[in-house]
């Protein structure tokens, strides 16, 4: 297998050397411990919005973090959350005063980890409130499993949950905005190749040349059923229908309807998983308002895509509008 | 055969030892149902935890080892088991706070805690098929030793004997936390690593007081 990497041992400090180096504008970065926060952190007086987990999902979350979205964020290694040790640094650095949100992926070791680290800050006296991002419809949520995993939906909550934080909304407040997005947010993806974590050097999992798994995670976990590969617009339906069964949306509803790409996958392929997704949501009545298209929750270079939906009302749509400034998203500043 | 920081010192010592003895075995445990690295990250926990021991030797009690232990643990482990097993061994240590020498009921105050330390971190039940089915077994047979006299050796050797078949009884199960839980059926026939390696904790615990 071959990478762009020196001793895989230093992926994610020289990645995060490089990212700083690169956009140095927005954010500043710390190596020992590795975190990201943006160039102004702490803001006085606003709510601080972390993020992190394992790398391998670039640009999640170092990629947003800057004006209107998140303060800082916290890479672990490669698919490993990160210690508390740099998240509580983390949270140290972007406590303006107000207080602090952690936005959580629902993976077992990253809930552990953001938890004893909210612990920790809390006997500092910084406060700090958590929630928990399970977006995946793939996984059953019962009492038999860890519950939903957290995958691209995350996005739309660092960007929406950033944005009220920017307008000066307190914690209590950023947290329920964060909350509402999750409750009305819905994912679901598909690998059409695995990935390859640099220190293991093989595929986290096979797939045959004619295979496809639906549902899986962002890690190359297993999915709902691996099944022959399809043409495109099939995919999208088996993917959309769980997400629009889960979903609460009804006819005449608007959503945000966001294609990701797992890192692998051109965006000729996306755009066209794009128009059958609108299409399918068109067909049901629902008006696909706020639109985003590229690789935002990757997979390293795993080729798939996951589709996200989003019900929107008139202020998660002001939010996602409002100005946003950092390496992977921008507009409106 | 006292049970104090002595005996903590061993205990930590021979965990440190052991679990560096089956660092590969735990990574195998985890790689079947999870994602590989319970025995690499656990052997990097605690043999951070050694030269801390050499700069401790004005500890006075074992919870300031044990205190020690979870700070290290949780700053160097990762994943799951970095804050599961921090936070056990931080209420362990809460539990017998001030005490140079643990009797019998300081033996149970402190596993119970442990055990409720990681129940309340990782809201993981017995049967689940973590390492509370491990713990959970073990508090009950040292409550058990406990209450028909026995020492504080012997309680903890009834606690690592019920660990260990705790988690070779985890093996038929379908597992409900953690990443081994989105497995399924496919979790079916594999050991926990978890478990396991509470197994090899306690039974180090148990050595230590029998040698102490």
């Amino acid at each position: 297998m071959k990478k762009l990497v020196n001793d895989p041992k230093n992926v994610v400090d020289e990645a995060v050397a490089g990212f700083g180096a690169a956009h140095g504008d927005i954010v500043r970065v710390s190596l020992d411990p590795v975190f990201i926060v943006r160039t102004d952190a702490p803001v006085s007086g606003k709510v601080g919005i972390v993020s992190g987990g394992g790398s391998g999902h670039e640009p999640l979350h170092g990629g947003f973090v800057g004006l209107g979205m998140l303060d800082a964020a916290v890479p672990g290694a490669v698919f490993t959350s990160p210690t508390p040790d740099p998240i509580l640094a983390a949270t140290k650095a972007v406590d303006g005063g107000a207080g602090v949100l952690h936005i959580v992926k629902n993976y077992t070791g990253d809930v552990l980890n953001f938890e004893t680290a909210a612990d920790l800050a809390a006997a500092d006296d910084i406060e700090v409130r958590s929630v928990i991002v399970d977006d995946d419809v793939a996984v059953k949520d019962s009492l038999y499993t860890a519950g939903r995993r957290g995958v691209a939906g995350t996005v739309l909550v660092e960007k929406i949950a950033g944005a009220a934080a920017e307008r000066g909304d307190d914690l209590d407040t950023v947290a329920t905005v964060a909350e509402k997005v999750i409750g009305r947010v819905r994912s679901m993806g598909v690998a059409l190749t695995p990935c390859v974590v640099p220190h293991a050097g093989e595929p986290s999992f096979t797939l045959a040349d004619d295979e496809i798994e639906i549902g899986i995670g962002i890690h190359g976990e297993p999915g709902r059923e691996r099944i022959k590969m399809e043409p495109a617009d099939a995919i999208v339906d088996r993917i959309l229908g769980p997400i629009l069964e889960d979903l609460p949306v009804t006819a005449g509803d608007k959503v945000l309807l966001f294609v990701n790409g797992m890192g692998g996958t051109p965006q000729v392929e996306l755009y066209i998983v794009f128009r059958r997704a609108a299409e399918v949501l068109a067909d049901r009545g629902i008006e696909v308002t706020r639109t985003l298209v590229g690789n935002f929750t990757t997979s390293l270079e795993m080729q798939g895509m996951s589709i996200t939906v989003l019900t929107l009302d008139d202020e998660l749509t002001t939010l996602w509008d409002a100005p946003v400034h950092t390496a992977a998203l921008r507009w409106g500043k | 055969m006292s049970v104090d920081v002595a005996w903590a010192e061993a205990w930590i010592r021979s965990s440190a030892k052991v679990l560096s003895e089956h660092r590969a075995e735990l990574n195998t445990l985890d790689r079947e149902i999870g994602d590989g690295d319970h025995g690499e990250n656990m052997d990097r926990g605690f043999q951070a935890m050694l030269p801390k021991l050499d700069s401790l030797t004005d500890a006075a009690t074992p919870a300031e080892l044990l205190k020690a232990l979870a700070a290290t643990l949780i700053s160097t482990v990762g994943g799951a088991a970095g804050p599961l097993y921090g936070t056990a061994y931080l209420k362990a240590a809460a539990a017998v706070s001030g005490a140079a020498e643990l009797d019998g009921p300081a033996i149970i105050a402190l596993l119970t805690a442990g055990r409720d330390g990681i129940v309340l971190r990782g809201k993981a039940e017995s049967g689940d098929k973590t390492m509370i089915d491990a713990w959970t077994p073990a508090v009950d047979a040292a409550t058990e030793a406990a209450a028909a006299g026995a020492s504080a050796a012997l309680i903890l050797a009834a606690a690592a004997d019920a660990a260990e078949a705790g988690a070779v009884a985890t093996e038929p199960w379908v597992a409900r936390k953690g990443r081994a839980s989105y497995l399924g059926e496919r979790a079916i026939g594999h050991r926990d690593p978890g478990a396991q390696s509470t197994a090899l904790i306690l039974r180090c615990g148990a050595d230590a007081a029998a040698q102490a």
